[in-house]
């Protein structure tokens, strides 16, 4: 069953585009990611699945209620993250918790289940002003709040920017705890790294999404053969390479280059002999399978 | 791919048994690295791994407690002025005025670094050719793409020519097609001979080093090329390098 379905939703402000014709749905119990760079369009477009923003054309719905006509409904069925720290900085850890509870008319022993994995690792600093709290410690408690009414969607944006990486595995183990607990979650980052952490992705970029699928579906859609090659002076080498008719584009990827082949029949030791000829001193080239960044990259391009 | 230890008196950061205490509270215990001319050198670490407080030192803005610290050729202890005028900062929130416009920025952050007169117009000028933004200096910073700012913080950072610049998370939030272009400016820079020091969360920011110091508990764990930290800790990616010898702090901010 869909939890929440995007049908061609287009959103201005003034004479810019931010979301241009969106249409996409997510199933229950889904995990499902919005990767996209700052300024693609994410947080708009969770803002108006969160009935906070009405949009020019288009609707989208949660659990069947529109966001727009039932918000209402829809407001009680849901769990919101900002990506803005927005809890009460001067309140306690516990003040804040007890606050969300009280505006969804619960209390925090009802849900506790439903967040004491989370909730455990802030109970020892429980009288302590969230404004006080460390990045990892104010993005569990900004889950904690927003699960505290047990919403059937989660809705989280960009939880993990500025975040260590510690905190940020810690953090995707807890979504997926809860995915196991039936929560249907729609999660945004501009990291592509995390997009694998996912269930399905949606790639998206200048409002636009450039594809929905799984992240595996994602890969095995590159419609390119990929190479990595290690060389001398990687950065000196690629308006070299950039500039061979076998090479569709190439770029550094750590401290390597990728290189994206225009024909199927290239392999490592034509592409190693073309490079040598062309004077990169090259010291190997190895058929790899693409990652979520080349496959955005492929997608920016085809627009 | 050389390690800045191996470039031995070329060292453009040199650190021996660097302490900063606050208190009672021994934020870094005993840092000891070097980093040679024109490396890329990345700075990990989980929050409150003491990665700041060594970042504030090598800046000049932090005086040590004990050791020894020279960067750029100058003292940490009594010359921390000298480095300042020596080092260039960028921060993932740029500092680049928005209501001014690609020129006036240019030549406010050249002014700063005390450029004025001939020298500062050469400059501007060879900065908005390498850039390409030429058609684009009296553009106010607003209407720039995030990752056009971004490249120009990056140069307007280095407008004094300095020895160091420190990067701190620079590639978080644009497109994947900005972020190659980014870090190609990056690499450029590093082999023309200035040394970049990058602090970040995001360990495929880490892979574009040549040079990983992993900090955890005030302490450095780990000092080595990407590479062969990965053949090390049998990881494919910095992220699982990263994760094993972090998850073992007990700090946290």
């Amino acid at each position: 069953m869909e939890k929440i379905s995007v049908n061609s939703i287009s959103k201005s402000y003034g004479n810019v585009e931010a979301l241009k014709e969106i249409s996409f749905n997510v199933d229950e119990g889904e995990l499902f990611g919005l990767i996209g760079p700052d300024g693609a369009g994410k947080t708009t477009l969770m803002r108006i699945i969160t009935t906070l923003l009405l949009p020019d054309s288009g609707n989208a719905k949660v659990c069947g209620y529109d966001v727009a006509n039932e918000y209402k409904k829809v407001r009680t069925l849901l769990g919101y993250m900002p990506g803005r720290f927005s809890l009460y900085q001067d309140l306690s850890v516990e003040e804040n918790l007890n606050f969300f509870a009280g505006v969804f008319g619960t209390t925090v022993q009802e849900n506790y289940d439903l967040i004491k994995n989370i909730y455990y690792k802030l109970e020892p600093f429980k009288k302590r002003r969230a404004g006080k709290l460390s990045g990892g410690m104010k993005q569990k408690l900004a889950l904690s709040c927003a699960l505290v009414h047990k919403p059937e969607v989660l809705v989280l944006d960009e939880p993990t920017t500025g975040v260590d990486a510690v905190s940020r595995k810690e953090f995707w183990d807890l979504l997926k705890e809860l995915k196991m607990q039936g929560i249907t979650i729609i999660v945004s980052t501009a990291y592509m790294d995390e997009a694998s952490l996912c269930d399905r992705i949606a790639l998206i970029q200048n409002g636009k999404i450039l594809g929905v699928n799984t992240p595996t579906g994602i890969i095995n859609a590159f419609p390119y053969k990929l190479f990595s090659i290690e060389c001398e002076k990687p950065t000196h080498a690629l308006e070299n390479i950039r500039s061979l008719s076998i090479c569709k584009n190439a770029y550094l990827f750590g401290n390597s280059l990728h290189f994206v082949s225009n024909n199927e029949e290239n392999s490592p030791e034509i592409i190693a002999k073309t490079l040598e000829e062309s004077g990169v001193k090259v010291d190997s080239v190895n058929e790899v399978s693409p990652e979520i960044e080349d496959c955005f990259i492929e997608r920016m391009q085809r627009q | 791919m050389k390690v800045a230890s191996e470039v031995s008196g070329n060292n453009v950061i040199e650190v021996k048994d660097l302490v900063k205490r606050f208190g009672d509270f021994i934020a870094d215990d005993k840092l000891t690295f070097t980093v040679g001319k024109g490396q890329i050198f990345g700075l990990l670490g989980a929050n409150g791994a003491g990665k700041t407080t060594a970042i504030r030192m090598l800046c000049g803005l932090l005086k040590p407690t004990a050791g020894y610290i020279k960067v750029a050729g100058y003292d940490g202890f009594t010359q921390s002025d000298k480095i300042k005028e020596n080092i260039g900062y960028m921060s993932q929130k740029f500092s680049l005025y928005e209501d001014l416009t690609v020129w006036e920025n240019i030549r406010f952050f050249g002014g700063i670094y005390g450029l004025w007169g001939k020298q500062l117009r050469e400059r501007s000028e060879e900065l908005l050719q390498n850039l390409g933004m030429d058609q684009h200096r009296d553009t106010p910073i607003a209407d720039l793409p995030l990752g056009w700012k971004q490249r120009l913080a990056f140069s307007v950072a280095q407008i004094h020519k300095p020895a160091v610049i420190f990067l701190d998370e620079p590639t978080g939030g644009v497109d994947p097609i900005a972020r190659k272009h980014f870090w190609e400016l990056i690499s450029k820079a590093a082999y023309s001979g200035t040394t970049v020091v990058v602090t970040t969360h995001y360990m495929d920011e880490a892979e574009y080093c040549n040079q990983i110091v992993i900090m955890v508990d005030g302490k450095i764990v780990a000092n080595n090329t990407p590479l062969e930290l990965k053949k090390e800790y049998q990881a494919k990616t910095m992220n699982d390098v990263f994760l094993r010898l972090a998850q073992s702090a007990s700090r946290t901010e």
